[in-house]
């Protein structure tokens, strides 16, 4: 047991002293929350229309007035004719323009019937879709204040109820994500390269020679990386809670139990990649095309899985990262217990096992 | 003249001996081109709903069957009560909840009003968002045919209706493809570009070949630009590839604008990005560092770029982040050309910005290059 702690503490040695890395280590998960908790957002505001106005009365000044006020929208010009309209497109960041008629008031008041054009430059399908929604919205919301006097019949009214995430924030979904990327690239990556290292240096085949056992020369080199994942982990969250507001309405506990099954996950795979690899940057391009390119992309956070085609889809499966994904959404914002994910943690942990397995397998202890 | 050419020459056979980059620079971008569109499809479409419906009327049924056919939803759940529905939401079977209350038909005819309740699962912002749209537009809608057929007086009705008429411009069958193959493009050609580049000259470092072109008489601009040249032949060939074979093949994009418009942007801004990597290459000492701060840089721009998220939406110091970054302008520009057809006129100010990024960027690199150690 005494010599386990001095090769544990052999191995913080060498990870203090590298500070390079170990900023790297702890700087990735503060940018990357910064990032994608602020300056990556889903949401739409202050896109910026055009305004066609022909009519230029009250209704429409009204109208303009409103769309002015709204946060999601920010006129940028009024044209005087339609033929404008495919020039500010083309020109720059115009993302709508409405365009009201001639007489429009008139029409609407007399006729009780007046039309509004909006068009939405495509190129981006959700944008132009959310934003003729929100236009919409408001040209109806002024019908609605006219029509005050009047009894509409037979009204259906819905009521939305956004559950778990009334402000629509980017920040509910992506934390999750990152926290799980930040794990696999911690664990995945620096195991893997610190192993490698020792065998790229010659210093593996002393360890070997050893009378200590080598399983336990791994073990102790996966222990610094498993306890700086949890240090990681707590600041992740600790600036979640505190910079991005979000809720950890489960519990905490079982969080971190989570946590420490993915981690594990990712030092066995970190382990299986070292075997493999004969060179750190072997080691590192492995880790990073096989590992974080696929996680960003196929855990969910990014991209939504159901839209794929079903190839990757199955891919997905098969990424530990999806599965950790979806057990952090259910314990930090629905709240659930472990009731709720237990499908899930069998099958991290069956990972786990598997991996475990086969690099304890292929693991030589001579080097030739 | 001479010595370049030799440089060259020299550049190149490194390039095309080297079995493992190969694949790296010609097989790798392409393969990335046919996965990463099918897998970056933000669409949202096959939203799940689940419904509860305590009034089994004929208004309740139309609705739902309203519902199942517009495209957008799928039928998850069919129940009696909230809880399992809700149960549905929790397990992420489904997205949505719309709750049907009892007495619905009786109380729309007899009361004039009344109250739908919907439930959106909004952990992903934008599909709640667009979901709920979609389902409210449903509604109202189904209202309006309600209306249609138990209200005969439309024709005296003294309320004020305003149509909205809306299209879609540059994209009219609102396929998220053409707007993630372009952007997904221009990443590649970053990728190879800086990362090769960079690469490409640490090795010599490395490898210590570079002292020996350093006490021959090569002049600095000869080795830079012999070492720019065939990176800057290699990003407009990915790029050609990736725009003739599989953008037009296998997403049948065709640009709208003029080419020669686009190629005369790509060329400055591989001269810019080339840049970049040698910048990087001054710095490093191993390729692993080289790697690292390529990587580290290549994330910030890709993910800022508006690639995925608008920059309209970013906090001002965010938006001037992304300002400061080559590939925000080539997205912006490529989507541009290709789906809109912008000419020289919309886009010369990107044309002066990015000249402004090769000069700065090139600059400091053989400013900061040095023949002596």
């Amino acid at each position: 047991m005494k010599q386990f702690l001095t090769f544990v503490r052999k191995e913080f040695y060498h990870v203090f002293r590298d500070k390079k890395t170990l900023l790297m280590l702890f700087g990735l998960p503060i940018v990357q929350i910064v990032l994608f908790g602020f300056a990556l957002t889903n949401e739409i505001k202050n896109s910026k229309i055009v305004i066609c106005d022909y009519a230029k009365d009250e209704a429409t000044q009204q109208i303009i007035n409103k769309i002015e006020a709204s946060q999601n929208f920010d006129i940028q010009k009024t044209l005087f004719s339609h033929r404008q309209i495919e020039e500010a497109f083309k020109a720059g960041n115009i993302k709508l323009a409405i365009i009201f008629p001639a007489n429009f008031n008139n029409d609407l008041s007399h006729l009780h019937q007046a039309q509004v054009q909006i068009i939405a430059d495509a190129s981006d399908p959700n944008t132009a879709n959310t934003l003729t929604n929100y236009a919409t919205a408001i040209i109806m919301d002024y019908q609605q204040e006219l029509m005050k006097n009047n009894v509409v019949p037979f009204r259906i009214v819905p009521e939305i109820r956004m559950l778990y995430n009334p402000e629509l924030k980017g920040a509910t979904n992506f934390v999750p994500g990152v926290m799980a990327l930040v794990l696999m690239l911690v664990c995945v990556m620096m195991t893997s390269v610190s192993i490698v290292r020792e065998k790229e240096n010659g210093t593996m085949e002393v360890l070997l020679v050893s009378p200590f056992n080598p399983f336990l020369v791994i073990i102790a080199k996966a222990i610094p990386f498993l306890l700086l994942s949890i240090v990681n982990l707590s600041v992740i969250l600790i600036l979640s809670v505190t910079l991005l507001d979000m809720p950890i309405n489960g519990s905490i506990s079982l969080l971190f139990a989570e946590s420490i099954l993915l981690i594990i996950t990712a030092l066995s795979l970190g382990l299986l990649i070292s075997n493999v690899a004969q060179s750190q940057q072997a080691a590192m391009l492995i880790s990073l095309m096989g590992m974080l390119v696929p996680t960003m992309l196929f855990t969910g956070f990014m991209f939504p899985i159901e839209n794929m085609p079903v190839p990757l889809q199955v891919i997905c499966n098969i990424i530990p990262a999806k599965w950790y994904y979806t057990i952090v959404k259910s314990i930090m914002i629905k709240g659930l217990g472990f009731s709720a994910i237990w499908k899930e943690t069998l099958v991290l942990f069956g990972m786990t096992v598997f991996l475990l397995v086969v690099s304890f397998k292929k693991f030589k202890t001579r080097l030739v | 003249m001479r010595t370049l050419k030799f440089l060259l020459q020299k550049e190149f056979k490194q390039i095309f001996r080297n079995k493992a980059l190969l694949p790296l620079i010609f097989v790798v971008p392409i393969v990335q081109l046919l996965i990463l569109p099918l897998a970056a499809d933000y669409e949202v479409k096959n939203i799940n709903i689940s419904i509860v419906d305590h009034d089994h009327s004929t208004f309740s049924r139309n609705l739902i069957s309203k519902i199942t056919s517009s495209g957008y939803f799928r039928l998850a759940d069919y129940s009696n009560s909230f809880q399992s529905a809700f149960n549905q939401i929790e397990s992420d079977k489904s997205d949505l909840i719309l709750e049907i209350p009892q007495g619905f038909e009786k109380n729309l005819v007899r009361e004039n009003e009344q109250k739908l309740f919907i439930a959106v699962n909004a952990i992903n912002g934008v599909k709640a968002g667009l979901g709920g749209a979609y389902l409210n537009q449903i509604i109202t809608a189904y209202n309006a045919d309600i209306r249609l057929q138990w209200f005969q007086s439309d024709k005296f009705n003294t309320a004020p209706v305003i149509t909205v008429a809306s299209s879609n411009w540059f994209n009219p069958f609102m396929n998220y493809r053409f707007f993630m193959v372009p952007g997904i493009l221009v990443v590649l050609v970053t990728m190879v570009g800086a990362y090769m580049c960079a690469l490409n000259i640490v090795k010599e470092k490395e490898a210590g070949t570079i002292e020996q072109i350093n006490v021959t008489p090569i002049k600095k601009y000869q080795f830079i630009l012999g070492k720019l040249i065939p990176f800057w032949i290699i990003g407009m060939f990915v790029f050609s590839v990736g725009l003739f074979v599989v953008a037009r093949l296998v997403y049948g994009i065709v640009p709208v604008g003029s080419l020669l418009l686009l190629y005369g942007y790509l060329s400055i801004y591989l001269i810019a990005l080339l840049g970049l990597g040698l910048l990087i290459s001054t710095f490093a000492e191993t390729q692993q560092q080289a790697m690292s701060v390529a990587f580290f840089f290549i994330m910030i721009f890709m993910l800022m770029s508006g690639l995925f998220t608008s920059l309209d939406g970013m906090p001002q110091w965010a938006y001037i982040i992304a300002k400061c970054s080559p590939v925000t302008y080539f997205i912006e520009v490529v989507r541009m050309v290709v789906l809109k057809g912008s000419g020289f006129s919309d886009i010369k100010n990107h044309f002066v910005i990015m000249i402004g990024f090769a000069v700065l960027l090139n600059g400091l690199a053989i400013w900061n290059y040095k023949k002596t150690s």
